[in-house]
């Protein structure tokens, strides 16, 4: 396969299955967390769970004092290529033109030069993340593969990425296509790894957050 | 508790897991920030003591029966199954080290409530056998003689005269149709019996009919701490029927943290209906009283105090304020410690962990934790409201040369009490 029936491929067939699977292993992963179902609770209720459950999806973002004051570096390092991922995925204006594709309307993207910046302090806080992970006694203890896996993935789109913009290393349609397979990779495993987490949060925070607003405690 | 097995123990952990313990394994990352929210950790600095790393085995048991990508590593050999000896190797972690105190599912940035999980998985750990010893004996004793402690009733009759003789107010019993039923854990029966004088005391004071039941007398819950909803359910149906037949408006919950969470969260999900009748810890009590003007107080301590919150009070059970409320009342030097309040730092003994053995080293060693958060302030008394709180207190000061005495907050109220001579005549 020469490099433009390559890029065609991710460009196409490719994209399309790992999309497929990103979706269909979404949906799996929906119910196998929603059919175990969840037991009625009959004691008398302090507070409104609802309101406890959209309290703790919001305020779960942002550090509690005491693990503020432990977790410094960790927080910051989480935070940083969180935000990053995000405004790169969102604000990219060859990204938008994508979302334009498949969504029918798009937005204003940043200027590339700042995305650049923000790709490079994203790929920072991942190494940061990295050497802590290997570094730090409990990071190290409680890894598996998977989290090193999901690392990997994480950091391949973000390093191809910035290598297609640069034009560094390989031809650019060889580069642009890699980038695009990286993704393919992420989205092929993100139901199936702990990337999951990025939509099972929401749900987890929810269900925290409605038995401490039951009893009254804002969590 | 008989007739524990792996298979059994097994099931029991399959049984637990429900959507929210789904969606919390789903949503870990690995950050480790709940390490940090452990004192089993932050005092010993040993990753094992990791809050997940102790759910472990129900993690396992989740991933391999109720995942898509278990069953395929499993059907490719690519996992191994959980064995009875990590169950046996986890006793350490899901017992021994976690007193379900809750900071950690107050942390995680993800949302997993731990602390809930750890309960549940005490239900495999009891039907697979690996419950400790001691937490075994004092189940037993609950369930046999009706306390943890071996007290029987004659022993707190034997209090009740005591009380009676040197205050002169009536201790009621077995009272029908009176507003609240005031229950009790063994330790204040034993250890401290000014509690139940100082409601003696402050009913009488508030105007309020109360009465104790002679055969439901024991709050706590064994069932609650060792993970066996069998042995919960018994305890709290003792505490339910005698409730309703004394028909009583308000069933109260002792000083003590558990037994709150025992019979207020888990009482009628455990006999699988609401209640007829209200559920209050005795702090929700005092602060109704002081709020409807029926407490009255006279004459401030002086001494410099702060407030130790019982866990599963604040993190499990909302009630906050009324202690700071009913402190400031009492106290002209009423100090907060760092992270008091829903934060503060477990004793170090709740949740069963007081009656493990094997633990007790272990938890003398994370009293650490108290001892930097009190000296820190410098304070002349602590004042708790729950009684197992309280012994942990006493004896990590004891093992740490520290000179602090330990108040309930409830013999403090009364002992403030505005005398009123006109109602010195009890017998009415």
């Amino acid at each position: 396969m020469n490099e433009v029936a390559f890029l065609a491929w991710v460009r196409g067939i490719g994209f399309q299955i790992a999309l497929g699977i990103f979706i269909v292993g979404i949906v799996v992963r929906w119910l196998e967390i929603f059919l175990l179902g969840k037991k009625h609770d009959y004691s008398a209720p302090k507070g409104s769970a609802v309101q406890g459950a959209i309290r703790t999806i919001f305020s779960r973002s942002i550090p509690e004092k005491s693990t503020w004051q432990r977790s410094r570096v960790q927080i910051v390092t989480g935070y940083v290529f969180h935000i990053g991922l995000l405004l790169i995925i969102l604000f990219l204006t060859p990204h938008i033109t994508i979302f334009r594709e498949f969504l029918g309307f798009g937005w204003s993207g940043l200027p590339s030069s700042a995305v650049d910046v923000i790709a490079v302090i994203t790929m920072f806080a991942l190494l940061v993340a990295l050497v802590r992970r290997l570094q730090d006694p409990v990071l190290r203890f409680i890894s598996t593969f998977q989290d090193y896996l999901v690392w990997t993935v994480t950091f391949l789109p973000l390093l191809t990425g910035y290598m297609a913009y640069h034009h560094l290393g390989f031809s650019y349609p060889t580069i642009l296509g890699l980038h695009i397979l990286s993704i393919e990779i992420l989205l092929v495993l993100f139901p199936f790894t702990k990337l999951m987490h990025a939509i099972t949060l929401f749900i987890a925070r929810g269900f925290n957050g409605a038995t401490a607003g039951h009893k009254g405690v804002q969590a | 508790m008989s007739n524990a097995s792996f298979s059994r123990g097994y099931q029991a952990l399959k049984a637990q897991i429900d959507a929210p313990i789904a969606a919390y394994f789903s949503s870990c990352v690995h950050c480790g920030l709940c390490a940090e929210a452990c004192l089993f950790f932050t005092e010993t600095r040993d990753p094992k003591y990791t809050p997940i790393h102790k759910l472990e085995p129900l993690r396992k048991v989740w991933e391999q029966e109720y995942t898509l990508v278990g069953k395929l590593k499993a059907w490719f050999g690519l996992s191994t199954p959980l064995h009875d000896q990590d169950l046996a190797d986890w006793q350490e972690f899901i017992y021994n080290s976690c007193t379900l105190c809750g900071r950690c599912s107050l942390v995680c940035p993800v949302g997993n409530d731990l602390s809930y999980m750890i309960r549940k998985e005490r239900e495999g750990m009891v039907a697979a056998g690996h419950a400790p010893d001691g937490q075994i004996s004092a189940a037993k004793r609950a369930i046999t003689i009706g306390s943890p402690m071996g007290v029987k009733f004659p022993a707190l009759q034997a209090q009740i005269k005591h009380i009676e003789k040197d205050t002169g107010l009536l201790v009621p019993v077995d009272q029908v149709g009176v507003e609240y039923m005031v229950t009790l854990s063994s330790m204040e029966i034993m250890n401290y019996p000014e509690y139940l004088e100082a409601l003696a005391r402050i009913f009488k004071h508030a105007g309020k009919t109360w009465t104790l039941c002679s055969e439901a007398f024991e709050a706590t819950n064994t069932g609650i701490q060792i993970g066996s909803s069998d042995i919960a359910r018994e305890l709290v149906s003792r505490l339910v029927n005698a409730a309703e037949r004394l028909q009583v408006k308000t069933l109260v919950s002792p000083e003590c943290g558990h037994a709150y969470t025992a019979i207020r969260w888990e009482g009628a999900n455990l006999m699988g209906k609401a209640f007829t009748f209200k559920v209050q810890h005795i702090l929700e009590v005092l602060e109704e009283l002081r709020q409807q003007g029926k407490l009255k107080t006279e004459g401030l301590e002086t001494a410099r105090m702060t407030f130790h919150d019982p866990c599963q009070l604040v993190r499990r059970g909302g009630v906050i304020d009324e202690p700071r409320n009913l402190l400031k009342t009492v106290a002209q030097n009423f100090v907060e410690m760092e992270d008091a309040g829903k934060m503060n730092w477990c004793c170090g003994a709740g949740g069963g962990v007081g009656a493990i053995e094997q633990a007790h080293e272990l938890k003398t060693r994370v009293f650490q934790r108290k001892i930097s958060q009190l000296d820190a302030i410098k304070v002349e008394t602590l004042v708790t409201a729950c009684a197992n709180c309280r012994i942990t207190l006493e004896e990590g000061f004891e093992a740490y040369n520290r000179e602090m005495p330990v108040l309930g907050l409830t013999e403090l109220i009364a002992q403030h009490l505005v005398e009123e001579p006109a109602t010195e005549n009890a017998h009415e």
